[in-house]
């Protein structure tokens, strides 16, 4: 990207001034080196957001931007209703809710080296993954139906999972305002078979060990330590999701014309927030996030189990559960008042700082963790929000390295069965059905998360605490 | 016009493009492409049929709807097709796919489509003859 377009704010903050359609600036938080490397097109894609209706202070990248549809992979976004604001199908993406949750185990290294093959395989024969997986769970139209208004409450209600995970879940395990009846039968169709499955692509079970820790008190009070084994899972709300994205994309990029909203690009498809479509999608797409949420809290039952044949007296306690694509109503101090906002996160995480509200009462007063996503051979992060992150982009961060290779060219650099051998040599096993896909997901086809991570911390939107490297990859 | 289909590029997803003499023979190819995101297209045999329709007035929102539907049957049946007979008519598209069940073993599927968007949308005829149907497929 050409960073003579930008105003340097500070060293890890630019802003594309508004011009032509542009309601409101757009600002990039990045090191000048990732904001150089970055697509032009997230600029581009930048400005289409700042010219929507209703956006309110400025359209942000965070720094793991890239090339999305629509909005940019890394976009924040807030829009007012009561200033015409619109909500966007697009600006959410096709997998709503898709998040990471990570979770303790009270193991340390030398337990899993001891037995890291088992424990693979274990786990990999234990979670369904991969395209034409499907769950051992099948819902009739009543359980689709509780499923889709209760989230990770409904599944904890079904045995899978304890109370005390929901305190861990952001908006308690169920997301309000969840409409089942504005989910057609074709995402419930795709859905019926995929409860407790974790997908392909980018998403994944990691085993990890905590190798480094910044900031020791926060740490402390998360429950972090060097050399302790956590376990994170990154999925989301699987075909349903996708199908609720599909539909509305199209429907709302049809009637947008009809609401006077004229699209600078179809993809940024969207209805004002209190239009019929606008209601029906908000309705459809809490009902997806529930369905993301039930579907972490199942594979965490899993991943308990699977555990639990290996180390029949682990305890795996959830540390937090944080969703990347979203859009949800929260109120925000703007230029002094206090405003409710319908805040667009497409591949950018909620980041609450000490004392927010709606914070669980075990981290009000240290902050929320941010939990940051690696990429099978390198390291995850751990941050912690920040009290500044409202005013720099309404409380969020990154939310991993971020794509910086297409999967054409990392199929043409390397191939699945070298990558998966040459990091069994680093120690970190991966199983996965496709060697094709493995490569696809090479760690050299996404940038260096621990730039991008060290940039939020510079930017203020979320700060670092510990650093966690991979042993075991699940990869879907 | 020799019908044929290719990939092409976009950072974290992937597109297609088919191209044929007719949209329906473009969309069919479009088709193929999606089909080799996710296997290797000799690998699927086309022992099982399946009927699709969908409609839309508009041609290149209709080639979106022919690529949703085909990442539904993907999805709900659990099967990869690998031969596509189209045709259109007054704005409603008819195909049959041909195809079989996941072998996972077999078809060692790499990735799922989530779905067609209208990033790179485009269906026209193309100024040397034929005609070109493409867009970005969320994987």
């Amino acid at each position: 990207m050409d960073v003579q377009r930008f105003e340097r704010m500070t060293d890890f903050a630019w802003r594309l001034p508004a011009q032509g359609a542009m309601r409101v600036p757009g600002v990039i938080y990045a090191s000048e080196s990732l904001l150089r490397d970055m697509d032009d097109k997230v600029g581009e894609q930048l400005a289409n957001v700042a010219a929507l209706p209703g956006i309110v202070s400025a359209a942000y990248a965070m720094p793991d931007a890239h090339w999305g549809y629509g909005f940019p992979i890394g976009g924040v976004a807030a829009f007012d209703a009561a200033e015409g604001g619109v909500i966007s199908a697009g600006g959410v993406g096709f997998d709503i809710s898709c998040g990471v949750r990570t979770l303790h185990t009270g193991l340390m290294e030398a337990d899993v080296l001891a037995v890291q093959e088992e424990l693979a395989e274990q786990l990999f024969w234990s979670i369904p993954a991969g395209v034409g997986s499907t769950g051992a769970i099948r819902l009739n139209s009543t359980e689709m139906h509780d499923m889709l208004a209760g989230g990770a409450r409904w599944a904890v209600g079904r045995g899978w999972g304890c109370e005390e995970d929901l305190q861990r879940i952001e908006e308690q395990g169920c997301m309000a305002g969840a409409d089942p009846d504005a989910v057609s039968d074709h995402a419930k169709r795709r859905q019926r078979d995929e409860m407790g499955t974790l997908g392909s692509g980018n998403h994944y079970l990691e085993v990890q060990k905590v190798t480094e820790v910044y900031d020791a008190e926060t740490a402390a009070a998360f429950g972090l330590r060097p050399g302790q084994i956590k376990v994170s899972i990154h999925c989301g709300s699987r075909g349903l999701g996708h199908q609720i994205g599909t539909e509305f994309l199209t429907r709302m990029a049809k009637t947008a014309g009809q609401y006077g909203i004229s699209l600078p690009d179809r993809e940024l498809a969207c209805a004002p927030i209190d239009s019929p479509v606008g209601q029906r999608y908000i309705g459809a797409m809490r009902a997806g996030i529930n369905c993301a949420l039930a579907n972490r809290q199942i594979i965490t039952h899993l991943t308990r189990q699977a555990f639990a044949r290996l180390f029949p007296d682990v305890d795996m306690p959830l540390l937090y559960d944080v969703s990347h694509n979203t859009c949800k109503l929260e109120t925000h101090e703007i230029d002094g008042a206090q405003r409710a906002v319908y805040v667009h996160r497409k591949g950018a995480t909620r980041a609450l700082g000490p004392g927010h509200p709606d914070l669980p009462p075990a981290f009000t007063a240290i902050g929320q963790p941010v939990l940051i996503g690696g990429t099978m051979g390198t390291a995850s992060y751990i941050l912690v929000g920040t009290r500044e992150s409202e005013q720099r982009a309404f409380s969020s961060a990154c939310h991993g390295a971020g794509r910086a290779m297409s999967r054409h060219q990392a199929t043409r650099q390397w191939r699945g069965r070298a990558l998966r051998d040459e990091l069994a040599q680093r120690g970190i096993l991966v199983r996965s059905p496709s060697d094709r896909g493995i490569a696809e997901e090479a760690p050299g086809a996404y940038k260096d998360v621990g730039g991008v991570v060290e940039s939020a911390d510079r930017a203020g939107l979320a700060r670092r605490v510990a650093r966690l490297e991979p042993l075991i990859c699940i990869k879907g | 016009m020799q019908a044929h289909w290719e990939h092409f590029e976009h950072l974290a997803d992937i597109g297609v493009r088919g191209y044929g003499d007719t949209p329906a023979e473009a969309f069919a190819q479009a088709a193929l492409a999606l089909t080799a995101i996710v296997t290797e297209l000799e690998a699927v045999r086309p022992v099982e049929q399946v009927a699709v329709r969908c409609e839309d007035e508009d041609l290149e929102y209709l080639f979106v709807a022919w690529l949703n539907a085909l990442v539904f049957e993907m999805a709900t049946r659990r099967m990869l097709f690998s031969r596509f007979d189209v045709q259109i008519e007054a704005g409603v598209l008819r195909a049959t796919l041909c195809g079989e069940t996941v072998d996972r073993e077999r078809h060692r599927p790499v990735v799922e489509v989530k779905g067609a968007t209208l990033t790179e949308l485009a269906v026209h005829s193309l100024p040397e003859g034929g005609w070109l149907a493409q867009c970005i497929v969320d994987v």
